[in-house]
């Protein structure tokens, strides 16, 4: 049996048919671009310069970050990527004792499976075969579902263009890489917390760190299987939602969670305009048959109330006959006793 | 002038001055989002994108329920005594359409682009795909559905004859669309399962939304056919007692459906076991709106259906209809977002809520006018029970 073949079952199995169906058309699995790039922040050698910032806002030629790289203010809110800068280093714990500050950098994940671009109606995004994904601002209408969807809060929007506001992200130096260069967050960074290469490289990379220094890394790499993976991955040495990670994320794609429900629009399709019209049918034909039944109950009392009548009028024209012959009857007897009745009163007046 | 001229009292009625200052204000604010963005008009931000405009965009089509609910109940299920609620029962379900389109128009980016999704770069992946062509298919079949009450108005009466001739195939049709429609605005939220809090997420919240916008539907029937009565008692070709009756049926529906979704709510709290979140501040607010905006007038319904109070019955779908809403604004702006610190949250702008009651007020406006004018509330005499 061809491996394609039994992902077909186990996802029949698994009870989501329309998916397992999908996963069948396609005919193969797809474990994404081979040698496709990707970039391992590991947040243990971050030191906070946010350098990267610097050098993020410079190549995509956004105005420097406001604040200065010695401001340590910046660090006592948690920020987010915003319009005016795509990546941005949060501090998670200020140094205590021998115990160093940890900071985490921050922007768009380049997932594997991404779901804005699953999310978005206009299909504005690309995942490319180099890793990055790429938005067309050409076709975007604005509806923001990629940036609502997105579960590392890493899309901005540009809320305050009225003409051509775009979805605004890290595109992981897509023209640096196709050129052959790194990404410029990741030349800037002074300690080597940012490394790029390919994704599978980085992946045994980031194994080796957390083999050979277990007390200083959790034992996961982020970014290797959550949501179906990332291109950017993340040691960390603190719990993931101590650093601002979503923690226990699912291997499956999140696209998946969408698609399953909508396979099912086309069997809707399929199934309900003769369901409905078959509840018509049957509304009519209950109409129909009490309306018969009704007649039906009408014609019956008509004819019983004419056989009655007809029954009647027999009865009374044969009551008529009687009565008639009766009376003639009696008008014969009267007229017989009459004459016999009447010689006397003639004889009478004969008298008088 | 917009606000229409009454028969009786002139232009500047009461009416008629509150509503123009409104729509004019609202307009003028709609007008400076256009000509300075979104974040001029809105407290939007890069992790709460989606706020209160689109919290009454699911407002809005949750409460048009009432055209699909009625309609299939008089021309599939037969239930021909509801007859004379239909025409404002599917106006109201127009009007909530309308307001989602201008809503919407308002809340894109380039609202400009609107057609981009159907004619050049289709997405079909995305759930806003499927709710995009239903609702266009759908504003359209109820445009259709209305068009014999403007023919009969206008003395169109061979245009009137051939839509009233497919008024069968417009109401399957119709909710065909809005079972899939409803069904996905809840598939919208079926991505932020890490953002969306879990006793309101669910992977059923598509059922979720289809049940409860019958439910809206269903009481925005009660409460259009109640506020005709009152308005245009004059014109309204049914007595108050038969009014009182149909009620009391439609009660009953209410009853019924609200009774399915807290079934549904309480199967998705099971089977997912999430009894542990009920005992927490996000379980208080989830037991208001469930206990008290869908078991309590479920009960009421009932009672009221019961006893034959149409009174009650009338208030309760007030509530239902303030339970949908609650709803919908819960999962798309309350409940999402939950782990963010009060300082994180969104809060909507003032000019948000205004454009949301200009757009109330508009709806309440061009329902008035259409209805003072047009057979909506009486068989028009040409046509008496012809259809």
């Amino acid at each position: 049996m061809s491996p394609s073949r039994r992902d077909f079952i186990k996802g029949v199995a698994a009870g989501s048919l329309a998916a397992g169906m999908a996963r069948a058309g396609a005919n193969k699995r797809f474990d994404g671009y081979p040698g496709r790039f990707g970039l391992l922040h590991d947040s243990t050698l971050c030191v906070g310069c946010r350098s990267c910032e610097f050098a993020c806002n410079e190549v995509n030629q956004l105005p420097p970050p406001a604040a200065p790289i010695a401001d340590q203010k910046i660090f006592e809110k948690v920020r987010g990527p915003t319009d005016k800068g795509y990546t941005v280093v949060n501090r998670y714990r200020k140094a205590q004792g021998n115990k160093p500050a940890v900071y985490r950098k921050h922007q768009c994940m380049h997932c594997n499976e991404p779901c804005c671009a699953s999310v978005c109606f206009v299909n504005a995004f690309t995942k490319t075969p180099e890793g990055p994904v790429l938005y067309d601002p050409n076709v975007c209408v604005g509806c923001r579902y990629c940036v609502f969807a997105c579960p590392y809060y890493a899309l901005a929007y540009e809320y305050d263009d009225p003409a051509t506001p775009r979805v605004v992200r890290c595109t992981m130096c897509y023209p640096l890489i196709k050129k052959g260069r790194n990404p410029a967050c990741a030349d800037a960074c002074p300690t080597g917390a940012i490394r790029f290469g390919k994704r599978e490289d980085l992946i045994k990379v980031a194994r080796e760190r957390i083999r050979k220094y277990p007390e200083r890394y959790i034992n996961y790499v982020f970014g290797e299987h959550d949501y179906g993976g990332t291109s950017w991955l993340t040691l960390v040495g603190l719990p993931l939602e101590q650093v601002g990670l979503p923690s226990e994320l699912p291997y499956e794609p999140l696209p998946d969670l969408t698609t399953h429900f909508l396979s099912l629009a086309p069997i809707v399709a399929a199934i309900f305009p003769g369901l409905l019209a078959g509840f018509y049918a049957f509304t009519k034909r209950r109409e129909a048959v009490s309306e018969q039944k009704h007649r039906q109950q009408l014609d019956d009392e008509k004819t019983r109330a004419l056989a009655e009548l007809e029954q009647k009028l027999i009865e009374a024209a044969r009551l008529a006959e009687r009565d008639k012959e009766r009376a003639v009857e009696r008008a014969r007897r009267i007229a017989g006793s009459q004459t016999t009745e009447l010689k006397p009163t003639e004889k009478k007046e004969d008298s008088q | 002038m917009i606000a229409p001229a009454e028969n009786r009292g002139g232009l500047f009625t009461p009416f008629n001055i509150i509503t123009g200052l409104i729509l004019v204000f609202g307009g003028a604010i709609v007008v400076l989002r256009f000509a300075y963005g979104l974040g001029y008009a809105t407290n939007l931000t890069h992790t709460t994108t989606w706020g209160l405009w689109t919290g009454f965009k699911l407002v809005f089509v949750a409460l048009a329920a009432s055209g699909y609910a009625l309609t299939t109940a008089v021309y599939i299920f037969g239930m021909h005594e509801y007859h004379p609620l239909v025409r404002p029962a599917v106006l109201s379900g127009f009007m909530g359409y309308t307001l989602f389109v201008l809503i919407l128009i308002f809340d894109l980016g380039r609202a400009w682009r609107i057609y981009y999704p159907f004619l050049v770069r289709p997405g079909v992946t995305s759930a806003l795909f499927e709710i995009a062509l239903c609702v266009a298919l759908y504003y359209t079949t109820q445009f259709v559905e209305l068009t014999p009450v403007g023919f009969e108005w206008l003395g169109w009466k061979r245009w009137r004859k051939v839509v009233v001739g497919v008024t069968v195939g417009l109401t399957v049709f119709g909710l065909f669309l809005s079972m899939l429609h409803q069904s996905t605005l809840g598939a919208l939220f079926l991505s932020v399962p890490g953002k969306l809090h879990p006793l309101w997420y669910s992977p059923y919240i598509p059922l979720h939304f289809f049940i409860s916008s019958a439910v809206g539907g269903i009481s925005m029937v009660i409460l259009v056919g109640l506020i005709c009565k009152r308005v245009w008692g004059h014109k309204m070709e049914i007595s108050r007692e038969k009014l009182d009756q149909l009620t009391i049926g439609l009660g009953k529906g209410g009853a019924i459906a609200l009774a399915i979704y807290f079934a549904v709510k309480v199967v998705d709290i099971s089977l997912a076991n999430k009894w542990h979140y009920l005992a927490t501040g996000w379980g208080a607010w989830y037991l208001v709106e469930v206990l008290g905006f869908v078991l309590l007038p479920c009960l009421l319904f009932a009672y009221g259906h019961r006893e034959k109070l149409p009174r009650l019955i009338r208030f309760t779908a007030l509530l239902t209809v303030l339970g949908v809403i609650l709803n919908r604004l819960n999962v798309s702006i309350v409940a999402y977002n939950w782990k963010f610190a009060i300082e994180q949250r969104y809060f909507p702008y003032w000019m948000e809520y205004v454009v949301v009651i200009f757009l109330i007020t508009l709806g309440v406006v061009v329902f008035r006018w259409v209805a003072q004018r047009m057979p909506l509330l009486y068989d028009h005499p040409s046509y008496k029970g012809s259809h």
